[in-house]
C-alpha cells in the first residue's frame, strides 16, 4: 500500500483538483438529470417517479400544442442554413486569403475574427438593432432602394429567417482559420505537378485543396451543428417574448420548462433530446472519419 | 499563377500591364465581407458615441458624433454597472486561473506519468465532451441551491472549474515534450512538484497562453449560466445587466447602446493586443478526430 502511494500519489494528486470538480459538476448532473427525465421534482419536497415511467417524455411533444415539435423544426432549419453557409463562406474565404501576403492575410483572418471575441448575447442585441422595425438599418437600406419596411422580428413568417440571417452574415471566423491552416499544410508540389499536368487555378482547388481538407471540413461541421443546436442568445434577445412557436428552439424549450415554469421533469426530458440528436452527429463524424482511414 | 505571371517577362518591356481580374475580383469579395462581418460592431459603436435619448433618429447614424452623453447616462443611471464588470472580471479572472493550473497537472499526468486507471480516467472525461451544458443544467442549479450559492459569484465560478476541455489541450500538447529534462531532474532529486512547477510548467507557455485567453474569454462572454444563477441586480454579470438593460430603459436606446458597447470594448482591446495567440489558440484548440 505504502509503496503504491508512494509510486502513484503524485500522479493521483496531480489530476485529483479536475477529478473532483468534474464529478461533481458534470458527471454526477449527467446522471441526475437523466434521473430527473423520469421523474416529478420539486425544489422543496425532491423527486417522485411519474407514471408511466416515460411520461415527461410524452408531455415534452404534447404540452403546449405541440410547441417542441416546432422548437425542434425551427432548429433544423436554423442549423441547416447556418451550418451551410458558414462551411461555404469559410472555405471561399480562406481560398481567398491563402495566395495573399502575411501581412494583408493576418489583416483579413483578425477582421473576421473580431466579432467572435464579443459574446454571443452582444452580437444578437446589435443585430436586434439592425433589424428595428422603425430605425434600424436593415429597412433603412430597403428604403433607400424604395421597398417598403420589414417586420424582421416581428413578422411570425419571417422572424427565424431574420435570426438565421444574423448568423449567416456573421462570418464564420473559426472556418477561416482552420480551413487556412490545413491548406497551409498541403504540399506546394502536388500544385506544382498539377500545373505540370495542365490544371487550372479551380481545377487544382477542386482536385487537391478540397478532398485534403476533408478532416477539417468534417470537424468544422460537426461544431457548427453542435452550436446551433444549442442557439439560445441570439434568440434570448433578438427575439425576446418569441414571435409564437416560429421562434422557438431547443434549448429556449428547454430554459422556459427549466426555469420559467419550474416544470424540471419535462425540461430534462427535452435536454436529452437535445442530448441524443448530438451524440447521433458526433457519431456520424466517427463513421465517416473511419471510412476514411479505410480508403 | 505566379508561375504565370513569371514566364512573361520578355513582354514586360512593351505591353500595358494586364489587369489581374482575378486578383481584383477576390480582393473585393474580401473587402465586402470584412465590411459585413465588421459593420454590426462599428454601427454599435457609432450610435453609442452620439446622443440618442429615447428612440434613434430614422436615418442611420453612420458617423459617431464621439460624444459622452450615453455613457454619462448609462453609468448615472443604473448604479451597477461598475458592479457587473467587476463581478464578470472576477469570474473570468479565477476561473482562467483554476483552469491553467489544474488543467495542465492535470494534462501532464495523462500524458507522462502512468498509473492505474489511467485510460479509463482518461476515456471518461472524453466522453462527457459532448454532453451539451444544457442537459446539466437543472441539477447544477439543485447542487448549488443546495451549497447555498444561488445569486453568488462563487455560484457561477464553481461549475465553470469543471469543463475538461483545457485537459485535452494540455495533455496533447505535453505529450510533444521531450522527457528528457524530467528525468534529469528527478536523478537529480528534485520533487514531483517542482518538477511541474519549474520544468513543465515553463515548457508549457503557448498551450497555456491559449488556455488562459480562451478560458477568459469565453466565461467573460458566457451568460446562460450567470442569468439561472444570478437575481439581485447588484450580483450580475455584465452579459446579463446588459441583457437586462433592455428591459429596464425600454426607451432610452442610447443607454442601451453604450452599456452593450462597453461590455464588448475589453474584449476587442484584449483580441487587439493578443491577436497573434488568439489565431495560434483556435488552430491548437481544434482536436481533430
Amino acid at each position: 500500500m505504502r509503496r503504491f502511494v508512494q509510486k502513484h500519489g503524485w500522479s493521483y494528486t496531480f489530476i485529483l483538483p479536475s477529478l473532483l470538480t468534474f464529478t461533481v459538476f458534470v458527471l454526477a448532473p449527467v446522471v441526475w438529470a437523466f434521473i430527473i427525465s423520469f421523474q416529478e421534482y420539486s425544489l422543496v419536497r425532491g423527486g417522485t417517479w411519474v407514471t408511466p415511467i416515460y411520461k415527461n417524455y410524452v408531455t415534452a411533444f404534447t404540452q403546449f400544442g405541440g410547441v417542441f415539435v416546432s422548437a425542434i423544426r425551427n432548429t433544423l432549419i436554423y442549423t441547416l442554413f447556418t451550418v451551410t453557409a458558414n462551411i461555404l463562406i469559410g472555405l471561399i474565404l480562406a481560398s481567398l486569403i491563402q495566395p495573399l501576403s502575411n501581412w494583408l492575410r493576418t489583416f483579413f483572418r483578425a477582421a473576421y475574427y473580431l466579432p467572435a471575441v464579443t459574446s454571443a448575447l452582444i452580437i444578437g442585441l446589435t443585430w436586434a438593432y439592425i433589424f428595428n422595425a422603425q430605425w434600424g438599418f436593415a429597412n433603412y437600406l430597403l428604403r433607400l432602394v424604395g421597398l417598403p419596411p420589414v417586420r424582421w422580428l416581428s413578422d411570425p413568417d419571417i422572424a427565424l429567417g431574420s435570426v438565421t440571417l444574423s448568423a449567416v452574415l456573421t462570418v464564420p471566423a473559426t472556418a477561416v482559420v482552420l480551413f487556412s491552416a490545413a491548406m497551409g499544410s498541403i504540399p506546394r508540389e502536388y500544385y506544382e505537378a498539377a500545373e505540370l499536368d495542365g490544371a487550372g487555378p479551380i481545377q487544382r482547388w477542386w482536385h487537391i485543396t478540397v478532398p485534403l481538407i476533408k478532416s477539417t471540413t468534417l470537424y468544422l461541421v460537426v461544431i457548427y451543428t453542435i452550436a446551433s443546436f444549442e442557439v439560445f442568445e441570439r434568440i434570448y434577445v433578438m427575439v425576446p417574448s418569441g414571435v409564437g412557436n416560429s421562434t422557438q428552439t431547443i434549448v429556449t424549450q428547454i430554459y422556459n420548462n427549466g426555469f420559467k415554469d419550474l416544470n424540471f421533469g419535462v425540461a430534462s426530458a427535452q435536454a436529452f433530446v437535445l442530448f441524443v440528436m448530438i451524440a447521433a452527429v458526433a457519431a456520424l463524424q466517427f463513421r465517416a472519419l473511419r471510412s476514411d482511414v479505410e480508403y | 499563377m505566379e508561375h504565370a505571371a513569371t514566364s512573361i517577362p520578355l513582354s514586360r518591356r512593351r505591353a500595358a500591364p494586364r489587369i489581374a481580374w482575378g486578383k481584383i475580383g477576390a480582393m473585393t469579395v474580401l473587402i465586402v465581407t470584412a465590411v459585413i462581418a465588421l459593420f454590426p460592431m462599428y454601427w454599435l459603436f457609432a450610435n453609442a458615441f452620439t446622443p440618442i435619448s429615447g428612440t434613434p433618429p430614422l436615418t442611420p447614424i453612420l458617423v459617431p458624433a464621439f460624444k459622452l452623453d450615453n455613457f454619462q447616462r448609462l453609468l448615472g443611471g443604473t448604479k451597477y454597472y461598475a458592479n457587473w464588470m467587476l463581478n464578470s472580471l472576477i469570474v473570468a479572472l479565477t476561473v482562467t486561473a483554476w483552469h491553467v493550473i489544474f488543467d495542465t497537472m492535470a494534462g501532464y499526468a495523462f500524458a507522462k506519468r502512468r498509473f492505474p486507471g489511467r485510460n479509463v480516467l482518461f476515456w471518461i472525461l472524453l466522453s462527457t465532451l459532448m454532453i451539451p451544458i444544457h442537459v446539466t443544467l437543472i441539477p447544477l442549479y439543485i447542487i448549488t441551491r443546495g451549497i447555498g450559492l444561488i445569486d453568488t459569484l462563487g455560484g457561477v465560478i464553481l461549475p465553470g472549474t469543471a469543463v475538461v476541455f483545457g485537459i485535452f489541450l494540455m495533455r496533447q500538447y505535453i505529450q510533444t515534450l521531450p522527457s528528457e529534462l524530467e528525468e534529469a531532474a528527478r536523478v537529480d532529486g528534485a520533487g514531483e512538484f517542482r518538477i511541474f512547477w519549474e520544468i513543465i510548467l515553463p515548457l508549457c507557455k503557448p498551450a497555456v497562453a491559449a488556455l488562459a485567453i480562451f478560458t477568459f474569454v469565453r466565461f467573460w462572454n458566457d451568460f446562460l449560466w450567470p442569468l439561472i444563477v444570478l437575481n439581485k441586480a447588484q450580483n450580475y454579470t455584465l452579459t446579463v445587466g446588459v441583457a437586462n438593460l433592455q428591459g429596464e430603459f425600454m426607451t432610452d436606446w442610447g443607454v442601451i447602446f453604450s452599456g452593450a458597447a462597453l461590455a464588448a470594448l475589453p474584449m476587442i482591446v484584449f483580441f487587439l493586443a493578443f491577436q497573434k495567440y488568439f489565431l495560434e489558440g483556435v488552430r491548437m484548440g481544434a482536436i481533430k478526430g
